[in-house]
């Protein structure tokens, strides 16, 4: 059987997901089955094309398929069961959107002729993720599941990335078709704009001609789009001064002497000065976030803005915006380079580069280390000296997070892997093991916290059974600690439920489920541990004890100026 | 930023779950609705949604960047002169006079559109805004059921 030459295959629901799953290049899909999914789990069963890695909770299954797609640019694929087995998943697939990454999410549902009877198991799906979603699809007959995964992996993949889910019928898996993956989609309604208007990018060269203080103001777009490199070049051309935000750590490289270093709640001085005193921004693949402004009335007060985004929503939404470019940062910067090049007067920004200068030697990003204990700041310099452009680095959500993002060397976009947006704990072990499956030959280390690590703590048995050696470096600190350290500051040191003094052993913990522990209390074991740690081919959990109290500076408080930053906090006796 | 009304039309593809996806983001992102129609437009697969709504600027400008997101939605039309129109049916007891109650409804485009046994039924199609003024008018007649049908607006 054919259609216009192409062989028509016969083939039930379930194998055609497979096929689908193939005809894009997954490598590794992650999941867990269960009643409603289980005709697919059948095919998965008889293949031996891709991998799949059973997770022990299905929002580390989707987690999982998030650092795989962070990691290799690729779309991650999750599966899980209906009802429970979706609703778990919820956060994952809430953490992928707010970041902006590129996943499928396969999930079952009862048949269609029970949808809408409270069947068991039953949950309305595409209802629950419409607002975590970029497209979502209940899928109703046999005749559009073919067109329906090819749609849902390029939704994922283009424009502003995001997830999608397919959800599908148990009754249209098992049923049997003709199977032929559409070569390419028909979406007449989805036409992302990756050009970038070019009257408008000769007006923003323009206006960077003419700035006296620009700055660049990179954010995770930069890092979607693979535009890197080219971003330096930009850089290093016109040696504007740069600012990154947390998601795009690592897209300049930590070395760059043009790099200020991170911005926002947690950015250092020079950083968050230069955002506060620049006549221009150029931001890149950034969006305003409220961590990234503070109080929007005082931010960035004397300057215009130039916005490339590929999401025309994101401009003007929270600030208003003189240059606005909808497009792949990729693309339009490629397009800016040559208006620049003839013209561009380097010296003309020296007077700015050197106030940036002064700011940084006046404030730099430090620490007060101790031979006492570990400084959790000590602890990511150190592995950063230790394992530095080698690794990947995942990490959860707290204090444990901003150090990182502050002190490790990140060399590399995708070398940094955390969820900005959502912030979500239990983030770091499962994105881990999934950025291990897509880099195998990198070491990967989730940067966690004592809070953040028990959220998805089960995914060391899924670590140990396939032999992923992910590191977890915990941090512990005994508390859930940004939160303390908001109470420290704004409520009085009252600590409501932040004490976390009661712990489990982490080393045999570690080991009762087939991985390896270590305890650090001093910098020799640190270093021991983290080396013999990289050379185990077992998960791994490193304990480190650090200093109990230590707080993340600079901070601006909640809804406070940029300006305004807290830069140390004097405890009193 | 002052709050200002707004009509926008919304051209969908014609398919399962788009009436709740545009609904859905107006609730999810607190967006308010005044009025919501929706219809197909013949001899197409597609549906047109009009909506009334309240909200500044960037607020409006992000209404319909949000919208036009939306992976069916085709085309997005936000239009300072569109020509609205807005149908009511108001039904009244069968005492109140009927020719006063004709007279109103013709005033305002309309008519006697049913009469029972105890009750009549006016109605009327007009702009938004004269739609209101009938409403008002039309209390003095013990009025017993209002119904509203919402805008639908065409740019011109």
């Amino acid at each position: 059987m054919s259609r216009n030459g192409v062989p028509v295959m016969k083939m039930s629901g379930a194998q055609m997901i497979c096929e689908a799953i193939i005809a894009e290049g997954v490598k590794t899909v992650f999941g867990y089955p269960g009643g409603a999914i289980m005709n697919v789990y059948d095919e998965i069963y008889k293949q031996d094309t891709f991998e799949h890695i059973l997770t022990r909770h299905e929002q580390a299954a989707v987690h999982a398929a998030d650092g795989y797609a962070r990691a290799s640019g690729e779309v991650g694929v999750a599966m899980v069961t209906s009802g429970p087995g979706f609703t778990n998943a919820v956060t994952g697939i809430a953490t992928a959107y707010t970041d902006s990454i590129p996943l499928v999410v396969i999930s079952g549902q009862v048949p269609l002729s029970l949808i809408g009877t409270d069947g068991f198991q039953e949950i309305d799906a595409v209802g629950i993720s419409r607002s975590c979603t970029k497209h979502n699809y209940l899928v109703r007959s046999l005749e559009e599941l073919p067109r329906v995964l090819k749609e849902a992996f390029y939704i994922a993949r283009s424009g502003r990335p995001g997830p999608v889910l397919v959800d599908v019928p148990k009754d249209i898996t098992g049923e049997i078709g003709e199977f032929l993956y559409p070569a390419e989609v028909n979406l007449p309604s989805y036409k992302p704009n990756y050009k970038g208007n070019n009257r408008q990018i000769h007006k923003a060269a323009k206006a960077i001609l003419e700035a006296k203080k620009p700055l660049l103001y990179i954010g995770g777009g930069a890092v979607l789009s693979g535009a890197a490199e080219i971003v330096r070049e930009l850089a290093w051309m016109t040696q504007i001064p740069v600012v990154e935000t947390l998601m795009s750590r690592g897209v300049m490289g930590a070395k760059n002497p043009l790099l200020l270093g991170m911005l926002g709640m947690h950015g250092n001085y020079a950083s968050n000065m230069a955002m506060s005193e620049t006549d221009l921004i150029i931001s890149l693949g950034a969006r305003f976030d409220d961590r990234v402004t503070g109080k929007l009335s005082e931010f960035a007060k004397y300057a215009d803005v130039i916005h490339v985004d590929i999401d025309p929503a994101n401009i003007a939404k929270l600030v208003d915006v003189d240059y606005p470019i909808v497009g792949d940062i990729k693309t339009v910067v490629e397009k800016l380079i040559p208006l620049l090049k003839d013209d561009i007067r380097t010296e003309r920004y020296q007077v700015w580069r050197d106030i940036l200068k002064r700011y940084n030697e006046l404030h730099p990003l430090l620490y007060n280390d101790s031979d006492e204990v570990i400084k959790p700041q000590w602890a990511i310099e150190r592995l950063g000296e230790l394992v530095g452009e080698q690794a990947i680095i995942t990490s959860d959500v707290g204090q444990h997070q901003m150090w990182a993002a502050q002190f490790y060397p990140f060399d590399r976009p995708n070398q940094w892997i955390n969820s900005g947006g959502l912030g979500t704990m239990g983030f770091g072990f499962p994105a881990a093991i999934g950025a291990k499956k897509a880099v195998p030959e990198k070491t990967v280390i989730n940067i966690t916290g004592d809070g953040s690590i028990l959220m998805n703590v089960q995914e060391l048995v899924t670590a140990a059974e396939h032999r992923i050696p992910v590191i977890n470096v915990i941090l512990n600190n005994h508390f859930l600690g940004m939160v303390r350290q908001w109470q420290t500051f704004f409520y009085d040191k009252r600590y409501s439920e932040t004490d976390l003094s009661y712990q489990p052993d982490w080393k045999m913990l570690a080991e009762a489920c087939g991985g390896i522990g270590y305890d650090v209390t001093t910098k020799e074991e640190f270093d021991a541990a983290i080396k013999d740690a990289v050379a185990q081919d077992k998960v791994a959990f490193v304990n480190v004890a650090v200093a109990r109290l230590e707080n993340v500076l600079p901070m601006v408080p909640s809804g406070g100026a940029l300006y305004n930053m807290l830069l140390e906090h004097k405890e009193e006796k | 930023m002052e709050a200002v009304r707004r009509v926008i039309s919304v051209v969908v593809l014609n398919e399962a779950q788009v009436l709740a996806r545009v609904s859905g983001l107006f609730a999810a992102r607190g967006y308010n609705i005044e009025s919501l129609t929706v219809a197909p437009i013949p001899d197409t697969d597609m549906s047109r949604i009009t909506i009334v709504t309240k909200g500044n600027k960037r607020v409006i400008e992000q209404i319909t960047k949000q919208l036009h997101k939306l992976i069916p939605t085709f085309k997005v039309i936000e239009h300072e002169e569109m020509v609205e129109k807005e149908m009511v049916l108001i039904k009244f007891p069968i005492e109140e006079s009927l020719s006063d109650i004709q007279a109103l409804c013709q005033a305002y485009n309309g008519g006697i559109a049913n009469v029972g046994e105890k009750m009549v039924i006016g109605m009327v199609t007009d702009e938004p805004a004269r739609i209101k003024h009938f409403i008002e008018a039309a209390k003095r007649y013990s009025p017993i059921e209002i119904v509203r049908g919402g805008v639908v607006a065409i740019e011109r």
